[in-house]
């Protein structure tokens, strides 16, 4: 059922946006992989079977956007997701990328260390950033033409209310999809927006361990 | 380095299939763009030397992190191209002086050999502007099956005073390229035409 055609990465270092420059670049990444609509053209009432066999593509597209930021896993701090669905599909062939896509990239920032302990704030007392990935990841979706560009959301890793990360990164995957594809897209950020400073829950605050807060 | 970096974007486009084909080793490309403050923004110079030190920088940094990217040696790229996107409060002068005078030797460099033209593209143009950027073997003008493009674009640039700044680099031709010319095997190497 899975026919990749093609897998698009996009890797971008921020220096700065106007403001003073940043000591360390912000890194910020995408993947966005281009697959047969196995739908496309028709209803089908159970698509159920795909979202099973899209399981080792999102370890896989995980493992590569990781790759190509060249950053250890507890260095990511912010992820998104999102699809882009070719003009003979519908959205919901979209929605099956939540579950192999979200918990893929999830498991392979996943803390696997005693979580009782990790609750009490030991081993990352500065920052509260273990990279256990504890939240849910934002996403978005649309039906589209080749070329079209989706904003995808991003939010931090362990606690979606911090507020210095919640941000968004345009993917755009030129050529596709056609008609029968999808793009399935991957998204992570090793930090902050460049210049945040509106205040709200720091990272360093994340205090619930709830995946919120 | 001499060059104001706002941001780095480097992709990689991959193609396993086309047409229903399987492409076996998949075609891959390599985009790297930077993003720089036009230090011409607003005025008329008639020497834009600072323009063609930073080409020069940009030719080996964006070189080698597009052949970095593909995971390849310098020596086994295959196709290169060059482009710029120079905001409003600048001239399309200032791409050239980016593109034409400096920035090939360092990029040469970086794929190991190259005596062919690198092709490029230029255009002035706002934030997101899509700048399709050429690409042709990096010894021989002529290998028709190495003749492609591919698109370069930042959604959040250039602001008007600022350029961007692209190479890009692959380690195959097209994906079902077959319509004959000079094949890669046929290469002369000398002249950068065949």
């Amino acid at each position: 059922m899975i026919e990749i055609r093609r897998i698009f990465t996009h890797v971008e270092q921020i220096h700065h946006e106007f403001g003073p420059v940043a000591a360390t670049p912000l890194l910020r990444g995408a993947i966005g992989v281009v697959l047969t609509n196995p739908f496309a053209g028709r209803y089908e009432p159970d698509i159920l079977p795909m979202m099973d066999d899209l399981q080792g593509v999102g370890v896989d597209m995980a493992r590569r956007l990781l790759a190509a930021m060249q950053l250890p896993p507890e260095r990511i701090e912010g992820y998104g997701k999102g699809a882009i669905v070719g003009a003979a599909g519908e959205l919901e062939h979209g929605a099956l990328w939540h579950v192999p896509g979200g918990y893929a990239m999830r498991e392979l920032l996943g803390w696997k260390g005693d979580r009782s302990a990790y609750a009490k704030g030991q081993g990352e007392a500065k920052t509260g950033q273990p990279g256990n990935a504890l939240a849910i990841v934002p996403s978005t979706k649309k039906v589209g033409a080749p070329g079209t560009a989706l904003d995808v959301p991003l939010t931090h890793i362990n606690a979606s209310y911090v507020r210095s990360h919640f941000d968004a990164i345009e993917v755009r995957v030129p050529g596709a999809p056609a008609s029968d594809e999808i793009v399935y897209i991957l998204a992570m950020s090793a930090g902050a927006r460049i210049h945040a400073r509106v205040g709200g829950l720091a990272a360093s605050a994340i205090s619930q361990w709830d995946g919120l807060r | 380095m001499s060059a104001k970096i706002r941001k780095i974007i480097v992709q990689v486009d991959e193609t396993r299939m086309e047409m229903g084909q399987p492409i076996n080793p998949p075609t891959r490309r390599a985009l790297a763009m930077a993003v720089i403050e036009n230090p011409f923004a607003g005025r008329y110079s008639e020497n834009l030397d600072e323009l063609i030190v930073i080409g020069e920088e940009l030719g080996a940094l964006l070189g080698q992190k597009c052949v970095e990217a593909l995971g390849i040696e310098p020596g086994q790229a295959q196709s290169y191209g060059k482009g710029a996107i120079v905001g409003e409060a600048g001239e399309l002068e200032h791409a050239a002086a980016i593109l034409h005078p400096k920035l090939g030797a360092p990029l040469r460099k970086a794929v190991e050999k190259g005596a062919a033209l690198v092709p490029s593209a230029k255009k002035m143009g706002g934030l997101g502007t899509a700048l399709d950027v050429p690409l042709g073997h990096k010894d021989a003008a002529f290998v028709r099956s190495h003749f492609d493009a591919i698109e370069a674009r930042v959604s959040d640039a250039p602001r008007a005073n600022e350029i961007v700044v692209a190479v890009a680099v692959t380690s195959s031709g097209r994906p079902l390229a077959r319509i004959g010319g000079l094949q890669v095997s046929e290469i002369v190497g000398q002249d950068g035409l065949r």
